[in-house]
């Protein structure tokens, strides 16, 4: 178990990168503390496995240095760092039961077959693996194939991280809910660092107790779900997260007053810079059908049974708005009110208001 | 209820009437003859089975079938671990692999009766290029027209040439399917070479590996052109092997009941020893 500390870390697949274009991970600078749950968030191609198997050693950084309490092991191979990893798709050993599976780890480190049997077994027993212990690897389902990758990484004591690469991708969605609460079960029981890497929110903001958002090898928000939810620092973060993403409307910045769309919109705070391009963000649940606002017509409407989703447009641009109750049907004729609260300005994607007093 | 289409049979027949014509047709035209006796004229009289009893209790035939299953036990202990070897010992990615696909497919793109020939003027103690630096420069007595060593030597060595790339393909192509992750959690798991071999390797090897060994038992059980172009049997009888005898007694000997019923026992042990073979390997797969 360790603290992971990312030092000015950066990785290009091609041999002699020149422009930060060539760099599928662009500076990164980062420290996970002990026993943790992290989650790495972003779309496919952001880099987030590229950092993965940097931590895991599967892949030597360019430029940078990877620490595991304070200990330089970026030149170390995998199985010299102690780490675990589960990949996207369950990786086991065929011919082997699946007691054998679960004790490969511990017998190729040379421990002895005690202390091998208990492991197996209680991780088994964590895993509810424990009546199929002698039957052949090969004959599970997906999902156990992949709850035994995972075992394969708890059955050590010893591993600094356990590291999930998009684990539950080939798993039925049924089961995934109860993999993945079976998975913050395990992380409570035994305190061990995980790092989640996952294109998909849900999986991030239920598993994690921090959040790292990326983008085209960025980093570009770090944070629990509320924050990430409540406040996020970039376009991207309010627009990945949330169904459906903030509404992100251009506007226009004048004398420290931002307007949108002919009107003039009130911030969460004081403008704190401005960029070149700047935009209003509001996340769908708090835009209001109001008196008087933004003037707009009903384009789509969905009911999602507690909640009704409506697509309203205005000039040309589409505003999403999450309405409880009676919602307007297609066509009408409605006026949208943002709560200032949670309305925000980005100046170049990046946040550009002051956070409200509490 | 299941609704039937009897049209199917016609898209059916087409295949039905090839495989009638060179297979059934010819095989049923065997095991005519292998109940009859002639001597020519085209006038035949019933036999039974006495020709079978007599294949079965004969001599030459337990020495060719022994010589057969020497052959085909030598060149599969051999072209099997050194075609998986030689698979694991090629790349994977990069510029090399087309050229050692290449390199591996030639022998298998060369006619048997030229391979036959080939090694033939190869081995000649006089102007053949191996023969010659055998006898002049090493010293060592090798003439596989008068040495039986020699001649077994040389036909197995040949048949390795030739075929081991059979086996080096297939096992390439089982390996080059294993994916990255595989490679990836043998390492986390602190795997050695040899588990990463023995647990990864070779199970996901396992399908093609027995179609491999099946291909290669299957032809060089029956192998006929490239001995008989290289040894045409000989010195003696010590490369005679079955089907080499049975071309002797049917066109030679022109015996064709007993080499008909020694056809089909011959098929017969094909058949038996290819599907105990391939049930065994595949009792355990889902």
């Amino acid at each position: 178990m360790a603290k992971i500390t990312l030092d000015k870390l950066r990785h290009s697949y091609l041999p002699a990168p020149t422009s930060p274009a060539d760099y599928a991970l662009k500076e990164i600078d980062l420290s996970w503390r002990d026993s943790g749950a992290y989650a790495l968030l972003g779309p496919s191609g952001c880099g987030k496995s590229t950092l993965l198997n940097i931590i895991s050693g599967l892949l030597t950084p360019s430029d940078g240095k990877v620490l595991f309490d304070g200990q330089d092991v970026t030149t170390l191979p995998p199985d010299q760092r102690n780490i675990a990893q589960v990949f996207q798709f369950p990786v086991i050993y065929d011919t082997m039961s699946v007691y054998d599976n679960l004790a490969f780890p511990l017998r190729n480190r040379g421990v002895d077959e005690a202390r091998v049997d208990a492991r197996v077994r209680e991780i088994a027993a964590m895993l509810e693996l424990e009546d199929r212990l002698s039957t052949r690897a090969s004959n599970l389902t997906p999902d156990n194939k992949q709850k035994i990758s995972m075992g394969r990484g708890l059955v050590r004591d010893d591993v600094n991280v356990i590291m999930f690469d998009e684990p539950l991708t080939v798993i039925d969605p049924e089961l995934k809910w109860k993999l993945r609460s079976k998975l913050k079960e395990l992380h409570q029981k035994i305190a061990v660092t995980m790092i989640y890497v996952t294109h998909d929110q849900t999986e991030a903001l239920t598993f994690a107790d921090q959040v790292v958002v990326m983008q085209d090898g960025e980093i570009v928000q770090i944070g629990t779900p509320v924050e990430l939810f409540e406040r996020p620092h970039h376009t991207f973060v309010g627009h990945f997260i949330g169904s459906p993403g903030m509404n992100i409307l251009p506007c226009d910045v004048d004398g420290g007053r931002a307007s949108c769309l002919g009107q003039a919109s009130e911030l969460e705070g004081a403008i704190s810079r401005v960029g070149g391009r700047t935009e209003i963000g509001n996340p769908p649940e708090f835009v209001r059908l109001a008196d008087t606002g933004i003037p707009a017509f009903v384009r789509k409407s969905a009911d999602l049974g507690r909640h009704t989703v409506i697509e309203a447009v205005a000039g040309d641009t589409a505003i999403n708005a999450i309405v409880d109750g009676n919602a307007p049907e297609r066509g009408a004729e409605v006026k949208l009110a943002f709560d200032p609260r949670q309305t925000r300005l980005y100046a170049d994607s990046w946040i550009a208001t002051e956070e409200a007093a509490q | 209820m299941k609704t039937e289409n009897q049209r199917a049979w016609f898209f059916v027949l087409p295949v039905l009437v090839l495989v009638a014509f060179n297979a059934l047709v010819p095989l049923m035209t065997v095991v005519n003859y292998s109940v009859q006796e002639t001597f020519g004229n085209n006038q035949f009289f019933w036999a039974g089975l006495r020709w079978f009893e007599e294949i079965l209790r004969s001599e030459r035939f337990h020495a060719a079938l022994g010589r057969q299953l020497l052959f085909t036990f030598t060149i599969l202990i051999i072209e099997v671990p050194l075609g998986i070897a030689i698979a694991l010992a090629m790349p994977r990615k990069g510029p090399w692999v087309s050229v050692c696909l290449v390199l591996m497919a030639l022998p298998l793109l060369i006619p048997w009766n030229v391979v036959g020939a080939m090694w033939n003027i190869f081995t000649l103690p006089d102007i053949g290029l191996l023969g010659w630096v055998l006898n002049n420069g090493v010293g060592i007595d090798y003439n596989m027209t008068t040495s039986p060593v020699a001649a077994w030597i040389t036909i197995i060595v040949m048949d390795v040439w030739h075929w081991t790339s059979l086996v080096v393909l297939l096992c390439y192509a089982g390996l080059v399917a294993i994916p990255d992750a595989y490679y990836q959690a043998a390492k986390i798991d602190g795997a050695s070479n040899w588990a990463v071999f023995r647990y990864i390797q070779l199970p996901k090897m396992k399908t093609v590996l027995t179609i491999a060994v099946l291909l290669r038992f299957m032809d060089s059980f029956n192998i006929y052109t490239e001995p008989f172009t290289l040894t045409g049997g000989g010195p003696g009888n010590s490369t005679t092997l079955l089907s080499i005898d049975l071309v002797k007694i049917a066109l030679g000997q022109f015996d064709l009941g007993p080499a008909a019923a020694m056809s089909l026992i011959y098929f017969a042990i094909t058949l038996a020893v290819s599907w105990i073979f391939y049930t065994v390997m595949t009792k355990d797969d889902p």
